[in-house]
């Protein structure tokens, strides 16, 4: 064995917080690898900013540190645990970028550190354009012609010679943030300039576009004595000139022919061995499709989303082998997890066809245009699985949950034929919909492949879709018809509708015919070898390998589907530990979910692992395969919660609270019915079916008033309504939103929310502890910071929230997980909402107090009560430290969507910042969100007129700390008139410069601006926002969040930040 | 047209026909490799078998001619779940199913060839028949099994009419056994004249062309059925001639050494098999044909070393023969489907008989 015995201790750098290119495939990464380095006898040492993740957990690593993940921070940390090693493969750019700094500076070698994986040298050649380049043309693989530009002259030169149109690359980004396509000078100058500004290193690429040619990637593993294999190449469906993170994409490729794909693969092996990897690495390649002519597009020497999806495609679990290698171990010495008997160096091959599909943010940002371009969007992606890519692409479709069960989009009935031929010009997240909406019009997949350079098999295969369809709808429905739809993923609601035939009529059929899913395992090897993996898919055939024990009690885990903004990583976290506390506990665990880039679906959480939509039908076939004794719907978020009464339907029981407390939660009457018996007060309302009804009971209520759909997460579709206008507004929002339950119209009371995770066990509760938030109430829970514990909530305002949700959790008869939201004003406290169920704040709350919220939810399922599992009811004692979770978003992925703050959720991820004081929590909060803390800079404010009295304090405040303020003529009359000086600036358009010109000329630091309803007030504080968000500036716009900052401002200098060891914090002690 | 597969053991998959709807009787295996189609059509090693593809989608981009490694395919039946509707690729010259109905070869679709490979893979290779039509007879069939016996295809594989190839420098004769064309073309552009000559040509025919070295192709079925072939090679070891052989060839040359081969149960047959370089510690990622395979334990270490293993089962991968002018190897150096990590012993093949890499 080459394991290297001088390792023992490895830091390892996490990824951070979910951001738009950057989810939660880090997590799954992560955490594999903490696992398969520890398992060596190996101390892993973990920083990483995101605690809503399973990697920062204490059973994952020996030394967790949820510490702004900066050069200093890992410093300090490295300085603390004296490492002799660390990892920086594994946390995605962010990681790299940090690891070669510290490199660079000496600091590593100062220290003996060792860097292991893939060298620093490495990493520069792979990730430098120049330094790739070369390397690429050492060993004659040819780059789209480019060159590198440090100044918009020069890339404008560069256009010229290459010839328009080019694709602009920022060097040192994460997906492709800040580029693009440019057809023209004009466009050029507006992409480089902002490529230029968000580089690192202040240089883009200017490249020979070779959009329309097929996108082909491998994913390479490489150890220290060069043995190379590739573990899965993939295509995508969208030809190059789509980011891949925004491809629709197959795994394995399916147009090359051997003589393409081999060349490619000897490329991708080459290219590893030139650049020296060890371990892991994504080549991405474009291929003419009319040569055997390609390029290389780029290498991640790293673990990446792709190698997650190739993870999940495969069963070849890429990043515990990297790891096994950054140890020093080689490919022939590493088993092969799946099969027991083969070992890593081997090449898996699939019998079956995979389709992922990126999940896209659109819903929650009406103004952010959908067009796909060289700027990923997606933030999160669904897989499915199947013989057929019929069928794997219609369980894609459907796990994506957005009311679309198959490629039938019937908001596109309505527009002419002419209108969809024009819309496949587009590409946009809606585009596979619109290609099949064309074909069933007539267009031809020729046609279309002219149009839009998607392969013609691509097509053809949406053609066998839309033949299905349409035999379906004339044809008689024999045997081989309801095979071939069932095979290709049509569900029986679909075939129903096509058909009209009842479902109940279609599955008598399917039970006279004997057409019945077969599930079949993901082994890596095409059978070849008997495989022990517990990881399978649905199918149509004849043999059906999942073979169900019935010793033991088994119990059924829904997860979360895929990452979207509301529904994030937290739940993940909820349903793994739901998982392990089920293990402990005795029960066999199966969990059904379909995003590949969580650490859920990987093949050793459960001990199976169903890798299927989630709609009913397909948990129904899971069901009647395993009768499983129970099922657990409170951790998978939205999606899960959803199927319980399905679930219940179907005989099963829901474990822990039921379906019908759930509902009592949901259904307005029913929870205001309990409230008044609980005697709890919230705020007054309505609920409403229609636009006429909803502006009846806001003017009953009065002005302001919030409107909302029900049975969301996230507050989607959520407004603050001040006028009639605004109703009419927000309803017609809503209604987008296809929904068939009610709308709640509320009184908006504007105060302090507080929020509460409960665990309860049917007699009375534990509160783990209790957190504000920094935003006032209007700001979603989700995008406000949040603070533990509730610094400014008097005891008597704290004992009254702890009684009620005592009360509450009594009387919805919870049993596990309650989340209520409180608002605190005027000493009194309103109840906003209750959700019987895991929440975003369950995963900090449990590192933070130490204590185990889902394993003691899991608990209270088979009738444990808390004191019997060691806690006492009511609020648990405080522990001695402030850990402050802040939102983070992703806006300048988002082009057009507006960064203002409001009732409907619009963060990506969250950082924490934890330490002894409120002001050094902050601070951390701060740079772990990624907003640079300076003592003084040149702040823009603009605020609306009702709000200048309030931001006076802070405006005067940060003039005091020495901040240059810039301001348009409002609010710069109103401050100097407060005798804040102020530089006065032009509103847009009246004359040059004006405050556009001020954001962009990079001499901004901060940006407070607070919107005002009213379309064109909104205009101009929209077009600051974006401005802002695009130059990279940190824009505030909630007074509340510019007060946490100016407080920061204050302390930045004189606070030294410490690093915690959050494994640690049972030992801090209570302030009781 | 309705299609029936029986295997011997009794057992039967329905489908659908394609291709050249007709009965046919073969050696049923299954390959792993998810593209490269045409090459294993037409690989003469198959020659006579019913191919079971794992991966579901075949077809999708056709067949081009300029990938066929003969003049035609040889394989007794394909077996595939689905045949793509489409062919898509800017070489394709014909569909599949047209391709197989013009070269007579049967093919089956729509059925759940997971299933019968895991079949395969724990009863072993098995022979077979697939049957058209509505009305099958099944205890026909069964009976047609039972009286079918696998023979050797070398003979109506291998080329007689000595075919020359390449004008190079080196000159190389080719014992072929059913020789894949790019072994030919892995020489010609190392600078090689190959001549080829039939599977029981003598040593006297070889050494008439004055070769620098010989190379002893691959080929179908069972080596022991080879019996000149062996003879000859017997002498040709000793004449001292460097020799490179391939799979079938790798066997041959091994059983005339005096070492055993035996029939593994389903056999190594995809393009994803690591082998180990036992000399250099290095593995590679290999395609592979084969059903037999040489006796580790009957190899004389007087007379040969094993220089590659396979990673998977640990089978014999290679062989170094002591008198240091003759390797073989049972996997496939030249590819065609397959990766193409191993190539590099052409040029060891090159360097043995003295002449330059181009």
């Amino acid at each position: 064995m080459s394991k290297n015995p001088n390792i023992k201790k490895v830091v390892i750098i996490g990824s951070g917080p979910i951001i738009i290119g950057q989810a939660a495939e880090f997590d799954y990464a992560g955490t594999q690898a903490c696992r398969a380095i520890r398992e060596e006898g190996v101390e892993v040492v973990l920083i990483n900013s995101n605690p809503a993740t399973i990697m920062t957990d204490k059973q994952i690593a020996d030394k967790v540190y949820i510490e702004p993940l900066t050069v200093e921070t890992i410093k300090k940390v490295i300085i603390k645990e004296k490492p002799d090693s660390i990892l920086p493969t594994l946390g995605g750019q962010n990681a790299l970028n940090l690891a070669v700094e510290l490199e660079e500076s000496g600091f590593l070698k100062e220290h003996n550190v060792t860097m292991i994986g893939t060298s620093a040298d490495t990493i520069r050649m792979a990730e430098d354009r120049e330094l790739f380049k070369e390397a690429m043309e050492r060993i004659y693989q040819p780059c789209a012609e480019s060159e590198i530009a440090e100044d918009l002259d020069r890339a404008l030169q560069v256009a010229e010679r290459i010839g328009y149109p080019v694709v602009v690359r920022p060097a040192y980004t994460l997906g492709g943030s800040g580029g693009g396509i440019a057809y023209d000078r004009e466009q050029l100058i507006s992409i480089a300039s902002l490529g230029l500004h968000r580089s690192r290193v202040h240089q883009v690429l200017i490249e020979r576009c070779i959009s329309g040619w097929k996108e082909i990637e491998y994913e390479v593993m490489r150890d220290k004595n060069g043995n190379c294999i590739t573990v899965c190449n993939m295509e995508n469906f969208d030809p190059v000139g789509v980011h891949t993170g925004d491809s629709i994409v197959v795994a394995p490729c399916q147009t090359l022919a051997d003589k393409e794909t081999q060349m490619l693969r000897s490329a991708a092996l080459d290219i590893i061995t030139e650049l020296g990897v060890e371990g892991g690495c994504n080549v991405q390649f474009a291929l003419n499709p009319n040569s055997f002519e390609y390029c290389v597009i780029e290498v991640n020497p790293r673990v990446s989303r792709s190698s997650a999806l190739a993870s999940k495609a495969t069963g070849y679990p890429i990043a515990k082998v990297a790891s096994k290698i950054a140890l020093g171990y080689t490919l022939d010495e590493i088993p092969n997890a799946i099969t027991k008997k083969t070992y890593a160096c081997f090449e898996p091959t699939l019998d079956y066809c995979v389709v992922k599909i990126p999940k896209w943010p659109f819903d929650k940002f009406q103004n952010a245009k959908r067009l796909l371009g060289t700027q990923m969007k997606a933030t999160g992606e669904v897989m499915g699985i199947a013989p057929t890519f019929e069928g794997a692409l219609m369980k894609s479709v459907r796990c994506l949950e957005v009311n679309m069960m198959s490629l039938i989009d019937k908001n596109l009935k309505g527009l002419s034929d002419d209108a969809i031929g024009e819309r496949l010009h587009v590409v946009d997240d809606r585009r596979l919909f619109v290609l099949a909406e064309a074909l069933r019009r007539g267009f031809t997949a020729k046609e279309i492949h002219d149009i839009t350079k998607i392969d013609l098999w691509f097509l053809d295969k949406l053609v066998s879709i839309v033949n299905v369809e349409k035999a379906l709808a004339s044809e008689e429905l024999d045997r081989a018809l309801l095979f071939r739809a069932k095979d290709y993923g049509f569900l029986d609601e679909t075939i129903s509708e096509l058909s009209g035939k009842s479902i109940e009529e279609i599955r008598k059929l399917e039970d006279e015919w004997n057409i019945k899913p077969v599930y079949k395992m993901v082994d890596t090897c095409a059978a070849e070898f008997d495989a022990a993996t517990p990881y399978y898919y649905s199918s149509y055939g004849s043999e059906n390998e999942s073979i169900c024990q019935k010793d033991r009690k088994k119990v059924l885990v829904i997860g979360s589907g895929p990452i979207r903004i509301g529904q994030g990583i937290e739940f993940d976290f909820c349903s793994v530990h739901s998982v392990w506390a089920l293990r402990d506990l005795g029960y066999e665990t199966i969990i059904m979910n379909n995003n590949p880039e969580t650490v859920s679906t990987d093949f050793d959480i459960a001990d199976k692992l169903y890798f299927e939509p989630l709609t009913p039908e397909d948990v129904l076939h899971v069901v009647q395969l395993e009768k499983p004794d129970g099922a657990v719907v409170q951790f998978g978020g939205q999606t899960a919660i959803k199927l319980a009464g399905a679930i219940e339907k179907m005989g099963i029981p829901i474990l822990g609270t039921s379906f019908d407390s759930i509902d009592a939660a949901e259904d307005r009457e029913r929870f205001d019915a309990i409230l008044n018996e609980c005697e709890i007060p919230r705020a007054a309302g309505r609920t409403v079916f229609t636009c006429a009804e909803a502006l009846a009971a806001a003017n009953e209520l009065g002005y302001p008033v919030l409107v909302r759909p029900s049975y969301v997460l996230g507050g989607q579709g959520m407004h603050i309504a001040y006028s009639d206008e605004d109703v009419i507004e927000d309803i017609g929002a809503i209604n987008q939103i296809a929904q068939e339950h009610p709308i709640l119209v509320d009184k908006y009371i504007m105060g302090t929310e507080v929020e509460v995770d409960a665990v309860c066990d049917g007699i009375d509760s534990v509160i783990p502890g209790i957190m504000q938030h920094i935003e006032r109430a209007g700001v979603h829970s989700g995008d406000s910071i949040s603070v533990y514990p509730a610094v400014d909530v008097s005891k008597e305002m704290q004992d009254i929230i702890v009684e009620y949700t005592r009360r509450l959790a009594k009387a919805l008869k919870v049993k596990g997980l309650l989340n209520i939201q409180f608002i605190v004003k005027d000493n009194q406290v309103y109840v906003i909402e209750a959700n019987p169920r895991s929440s975003r704040t369950v995963p900090y709350i449990s590192k933070v107090t130490d204590i185990p919220i889902v394993p003691l939810a899991v608990g209270t399922f088979f009738g444990k009560t808390l004191p019997e599992m060691g806690y006492e009811y009511g609020l648990q004692p405080e522990k001695e430290l402030i850990a402050i979770k802040m939102p983070v978003f992703s806006f300048e992925k988002l082009y057009g969507a507006d960064v203002n703050l409001g009732p409907e959720m619009k963060s990506t991820g969250e950082v924490l910042g934890v330490a002894r004081t409120f002001d050094e929590a902050m601070i951390k909060a701060f740079y772990g969100a990624g907003t640079h803390m300076i003592k003084k800079g040149r702040v823009i404010i603009t605020v609306k007129n009702s709000d200048k009295q309030e931001v006076l304090p802070i405006a005067r405040g940060l003039y005091e700390l020495g901040w240059t303020i810039y301001a348009t003529a409002g609010t710069s009359d109103f401050l100097n008139d407060n005798g804040i000086p102020t530089i006065r600036t032009n509103k847009i358009g009246a004359g040059k410069p004006d405050i556009l010109d001020v954001i962009l000329s990079g001499k901004i630091d901060l940006v407070i601006n607070t919107p005002s309803k009213g379309v064109a007030h909104n205009r101009d504080g929209y077009l600051i926002r974006r401005n802002a968000v695009e130059a990279g500036i940190p824009c505030l716009t909630s007074l509340d969040t510019a007060n946490a900052f100016l407080t920061c401002a204050q302390h930045v200098e004189t606070t030294q930040l410490s690093v915690i060891d959050i494994t640690t914090v049972s030992s801090f002690l209570n302030f009781i | 047209m309705k299609a029936l597969l029986m295997l011997e053991n009794g057992m039967t998959f329905e489908g659908t026909g394609f291709g050249y709807e007709h009965d046919v009787l073969c050696e049923v295996v299954f390959n792993s490799a998810m593209c490269g189609y045409t090459e294993l059509l037409t690989d003469p090693s198959y020659a006579g078998q019913g191919v079971v593809m794992t991966f579901p989608l075949i077809g999708n981009y056709g067949i081009c001619y300029d990938d066929a490694e003969s003049t035609k395919p040889w394989l007794g039946a394909f077996i595939v779940r689905s045949v793509s509707g489409i062919a898509s690729n800017f070489r394709c010259d014909v569909d599949l199913d047209t391709y197989l109905k013009q070269n007579k070869v049967p093919g089956m679709c729509g059925i759940d060839t997971r299933a019968l490979t895991r079949v395969l893979r724990e009863s072993g290779t098995m022979r077979g028949m697939i049957s058209y039509g509505e009305a099958i007879d099944l205890a026909a069939m069964k009976k047609q099994i039972d009286a079918f016996v696998l023979k050797s295809y070398v003979p109506e594989v291998s080329d007689r009419e000595g075919k020359v190839y390449g004008d190079g420098p080196i000159r190389v004769a080719l014992a072929d056994y059913g020789v894949k064309h790019n072994i030919i073309r892995c020489l010609v552009k190392r600078g090689c004249t190959v001549k080829c000559f039939p599977y029981d040509a003598s040593m006297e025919e070889i050494l008439a062309f004055s070769p620098d070295g010989v190379m002893l192709s691959n080929g179908p079925g069972d080596p022991q059925a080879c019996v000149k072939s062996i003879e000859e090679l017997k002498r040709l070891y000793n004449h001292g001639l460097p020799i490179f052989g391939i799979c079938l060839g790798h066997q041959l040359m091994a059983l005339a050494q005096g070492f055993d081969t035996y029939k593994l149960k389903y056999g190594h047959r995809g393009i994803n098999h690591p082998v180990k370089d036992l000399e250099a510690n290095r593995v590679y990622i290999t395609s592979q044909n084969h059903g037999f395979v040489v006796n580790a334990d009957t190899v004389d270490p007087a007379v040969a070393d094993v220089s590659f293993v396979s990673m998977n089962d640990g089978s014999v991968e290679g062989l170094r023969y002591k008198n240091g002018r003759v390797f073989t190897v049972q996997f496939h150096p030249e590819a065609s489907s397959g990766p193409l990590d191993t190539g590099f012993l052409f040029d060891k093949f090159i360097d043995l008989m003295g002449g330059s890499r181009i």
